[in-house]
């Protein structure tokens, strides 16, 4: 027969299964072949904090989405449009994400006795009609695998695992998209397990075949290379953005980076790359726990170093004390945090927005810190590369806010040109001559870098209270209140040197819709909407938030309603209250996931109808 | 070391005149009680280092909090006086960014022991080239008279009326066992052997740890004149020194006898033993180190001062170095448009 093939702007696929049957790996495949394929994307991959939950359990299931289209994608999309489930409970669990009428693409295998019963299915939802509204194509991917392998005869072990492959295969028919990205990928990730190699690149034909032959799958769909603008991409995740941020950061300002770090889920893969890049002359340094994390980069700040920590919520906590030694002390350092779901050790796995104020405000004494979010997958690496221009040029540790979902999302990211980036070298103190640690730069207020090794400088710094200009211990009342304003003035003195804000849509209005972090994308789907439906609505994304830029209140003063969605219960709503006495309105989730742009939609409507305000 | 780095500082070489003590001393008010160790402790250190022939200016003490840790303040070369337990950690990340320096750590029982035990056994275990000094006093004296990790069991202290129910650490024995190559004792009242311990421990290459007992006139006063002073010392300090037999007592007529793996003092009066029946110091042999270690608390033996083990590995930042030169040279240095583009890429027209 011959198949029809139809045109799409946009799909979303979800593919879910145990978390030991290699979903994420199947994703970040069809993810990197749509990248280069040309269409735009986002991804959000879902999986549990336990490494191989007993399988078959409702838990246990990973899962990974990838939005992709020809137009532009802002986010992993509300609802998927195909759900891949490779058994019983990943139906169950990623259901209610499919859209009415979306299909499922299942593997029978998935669906016996056992696997229904772990999943609280009372009757097969494959033959007891309660699908009925979606289309469902089944195949017994368990059982074709292992006939595809039959003749190698590898241990049943291994041809278990391959079978994510066949689901790819048949997902990368269906979409019209060649094999041979991951096949490549494949030669050089098993590079030296021949049978390895060979049993997963049949698998992934085999389903490919699969699709293309039975009768089953009689629609196949074409999404056309996006229009985007013209230069070099690779896709990229934002904390692989922020590895590479670093070194480039390092690079430019003449320095050695050094990253103190200790493991911790969602940043872990911070420490991992730049644990490759030695070329570089990168020095990163697993630690005994986050205390030592951060205060070996302090050590290696002190020395000369462009130094790092990078974390997660409860590491951030286990660092307050040290961070409060940077701020005293006026060296630069960089304190990455991926923020997941708290408080305590909470949801390592999942998403959230909640460590804002711990990031503003949460050190003994006034304790300023300039605070930085990133916005999406690629934007971490220039927010990163920002915050090390001005903990270099303001001698001062910087925040910078990540989160689960932009570290561990990816996005096509055009690469920036290398010889544009700017040079942010700073300047070390060599004359020895009127030499004071604590003397000030007049405009950043910013003190001088005098490294050990330079002769004449030989100098004591420390956590006590310094004396104005001498840098010598002192408790007299009206130096800590002279030091105490001077620190504070130079953190709010940064907002002389970064760019003003701008807003997405018309300067005033109806509604404005205030966010950072990783809301972005749901945010500009949904303010886009709404303009599409002549709505008075704008978007305004803040990178800086402490300092905030100065144009900020003026911009808010010129709207009716401000709106600010958070994935806490209200944080930089708070800020924005406290300092510029504006009554915004809060939209606010915390579910361990990202907003769904329907959700701001929503809320857009409710407040520009009036139902509630 | 970055271009920028190489730009402002010393090459790591000898200083072109010989330094005097006083070139150690620092501007600042020295603020330890009349009476205090520390001071004894300070004057050995200032005087030792011009023969360490290390430029003034490649010099660094890091501290964290406690009065041992004011220690940084008075040595006229850089200093960081950081924040409770931590100094361990800092010394870590500034001894790996800058191998050039020589970097020492200045601590205590509670500061080193207590809130900063951890950082202490990995700094130890990774062997980063750093001399640590950790001045035990048996006691806090800066919170004013709690007891410590090495306070006595029974102590009474502040926080302890009914008597202390903890059991003590024993420095070195820790040390030992989290695998150092250069651990040793020594005390504020013997300027001569702590003059010649700490600098043995400034030669060592890898992290070098010395106990110093160090008295607290003020909230415990006497813990050690057992060990220090005239009247009692000898019978009751036995000094390890390499290549030697274990001899003690006024008389030199004590000795230590290994008696299976316990060791014992006999009488090289009583013609049972000679000195051929004694242990001879081998401070290279890690085992001896630690059955010398486990005398100190026992109180039918005489108290081992001195070198318990010193011995080579390689030290952490040295290996640190040598991955980052084997990767330039295999893979070329770094290029930043090659790092950007790694991976899969599409280019777009």
């Amino acid at each position: 027969m011959v198949k029809k093939t139809k045109s799409l702007d946009e799909v979303t696929i979800r593919f879910a299964g145990d978390s030991g049957d290699g979903m994420q790996l199947t994703g970040t495949q069809f993810t990197n072949t749509s990248a280069i394929m040309g269409n735009d994307l986002s991804t959000l991959p879902d999986y549990p904090a336990e490494i191989r939950a007993p399988q078959g359990t409702l838990f246990g299931v990973s899962g990974f989405q990838i939005h992709f289209g020809s137009t532009e994608i802002n986010t992993p999309g509300d609802q998927c449009d195909v759900l891949v489930a490779m058994n019983a409970a990943a139906l169950k669990v990623n259901l209610r994400g499919l859209v009415d009428g979306g299909a499922i693409i299942v593997n029978t295998d998935g669906f016996n006795d056992k696997n229904l019963k772990l999943a609280g299915y009372t009757s097969n939802p494959l033959t007891d009609n309660s699908l009925a509204k979606y289309p469902i194509y089944q195949a017994d991917i368990t059982k074709l695998t292992s006939l595809a392998l039959a003749d190698m005869n590898l241990p049943t072990k291994i041809v278990d695992r391959t079978k994510n492959f066949f689901a790819l295969g048949m997902m990368y028919w269906m979409y019209n998209r060649s094999v041979d990205t991951t096949v490549e990928w494949i030669k050089s990730k098993f590079k030296n397990k021949p049978d390895i190699v060979e049993a997963n690149t049949r698998v992934l034909k085999a389903g490919w075949n699969f699709a293309e032959t039975t009768e089953i799958f009689n629609v196949r769909y074409d999404v056309k290379a996006a229009s985007l603008p013209r230069g070099k991409y690779r896709n990229v995740t934002g904390n692989t953005a922020v590895a590479l941020g670093l070194v480039v950061a390092a690079s430019k300002a003449k320095l050695d980076l050094f990253l103190g770090s200790y493991p911790i889920t969602p940043a872990s893969d911070i420490l991992h790359e730049l644990s490759m890049y030695k070329e570089y002359g990168v020095k990163t340094f697993q630690a005994e726990d986050e205390i030592a994390a951060i205060t070996s980069a302090i050590g290696a700040s002190f020395g000369g170093a462009l130094a790092v920590t990078t974390t997660s919520g409860p590491g951030v906590a286990l660092k307050t004390e040290a961070i409060g030694l940077a701020v005293m002390v006026e060296l630069p350092l960089l304190i990455i945090n991926i923020q997941r779901g708290g408080p305590s050790t909470g949801l390592p796995t999942k998403t959230e927005q909640a460590d804002l104020l711990q990031a503003l405000y949460g050190r003994n004494g006034e304790a300023p810190v300039p605070v930085l979010a990133s916005s999406t997958p690629s934007d971490c690496f220039n927010t990163i590369f920002e915050a090390a221009r001005i903990a270099l040029k303001f001698m001062t540790p910087v925040i910078m806010l990540s989160d689960g979902y932009l570290g561990n999302g990816s996005e096509p990211w055009k690469l920036p040109n290398v010889a544009d980036i700017p040079d942010i070298s700073p300047k070390f103190r060599k004359d020895p001559n009127n030499y004071l640690p604590y003397l000030r730069n007049d405009t950043t207020l910013a003190r001088e870098w005098a490294i050990p090794g330079t002769p004449g400088l030989e100098h004591r710094i420390g956590g006590l209270e310094k004396q104005d200009k001498t840098g010598n211990v002192n408790y007299e009342p009206e130096n800590h209140d002279k030091m105490v304003h001077l620190r504070a003035e130079k953190v709010e003195r940064i907002a002389n040197d970064i760019p003003l804000a701008s807003v997405d849509g018309d300067e005033k209005g109806d509604l404005l819709v205030v966010g950072w972090g990783g809301t972005y994308g749901a945010i500009r789907s949904a303010v886009e909407a709404k303009r599409a439906q002549r709505k008075s609505v704008s978007h305004l994304h803040l990178k800086y938030i402490n300092p905030l830029q100065k144009n900020l209140g003026e911009i808010l003063y010129n709207f009716k309603h401000v709106l600010v969605p958070e994935i806490n219960l209200g944080q930089l709503i708070k800020v924005l209250r406290a300092k510029y006495l504006v009554p915004a309105v809060g939209l606010n989730k915390v579910q361990g996931l990202p907003f769904k742009s329907s959700e701001i939609e929503e809320k857009i409507d409710e407040i520009l109808e009036g139902k509630k305000a | 070391m970055s271009t920028l780095v190489e730009e402002v500082v010393s090459k790591s070489e000898p200083p072109a005149t010989k330094y005097t003590t006083k070139d150690f001393q620092s501007d600042q008010d020295v603020r330890w009680c009349p009476g205090c160790g520390d001071y004894s402790i300070l004057a050995q250190v200032q005087r030792i280092m011009p023969d360490l022939n290390i430029k003034r200016e490649n010099t660094v003490f890091v501290s964290g909090i406690g009065c041992s840790s004011r220690f940084p303040y008075y040595m006229d070369t850089y200093g960081f006086h950081s924040i409770h337990g931590r100094a361990t950690a800092i010394a870590s990340g500034l001894k790996m960014a800058r191998p050039d320096l020589s970097v020492w750590v200045v601590t205590g029982d509670g500061d080193g022991l207590s809130i900063g035990g951890n950082h202490m056994i990995h700094l130890i275990r990774r062997n980063i080239d750093v001399n640590v000094m950790l001045f035990n006093n048996q006691i806090y004296g800066l919170t004013k008279g709690q007891y410590s990790p090495t306070s006595e069991f029974g102590k009474v202290t502040k926080s302890t009326p009914y008597g202390s129910i903890d059991y003590p650490f024993n420095p070195v024995s820790l040390a030992l066992g989290a695998s150092g190559t250069f651990v040793a004792r020594t005390m504020d009242r013997d300027p001569k052997h702590l003059q010649q311990i700490v600098k043995r421990a400034a030669e060592h290459k890898g992290t070098s740890f010395v106990e110093i007992y160090q008295n607290c006139n003020v909230f415990n006063d006497g813990a050690f004149f057992m060990f220090t002073e005239k009247e009692s010392k000898d019978e009751n300090v036995l000094y390890l020194e390499h290549d030697k037999p274990l001899i003690f007592g006024k008389e030199r007529d004590k000795g230590i006898h290994l008696d299976g793996f316990r060791p014992t003092v006999v009488s090289l009066k009583d013609g049972k033993h000679s000195i051929g029946d004694l242990i001879v110091h081998n401070e290279n042999d890690s085992t001896l180190a630690f059955i010398l270690a486990n005398m100190t608390y026992n109180a039918s033996l005489p108290r081992p001062v001195g070198i318990f083990l010193s011995i080579d590995r390689p030290t952490y930042e040295s290996q640190m170095t040598l991955q980052i030169k084997n990767a330039v040279e295999k893979k070329g240095k770094g290029d930043l448009e090659k790092l950007l583009g790694s991976g899969d890429t599409w280019t777009i027209q």
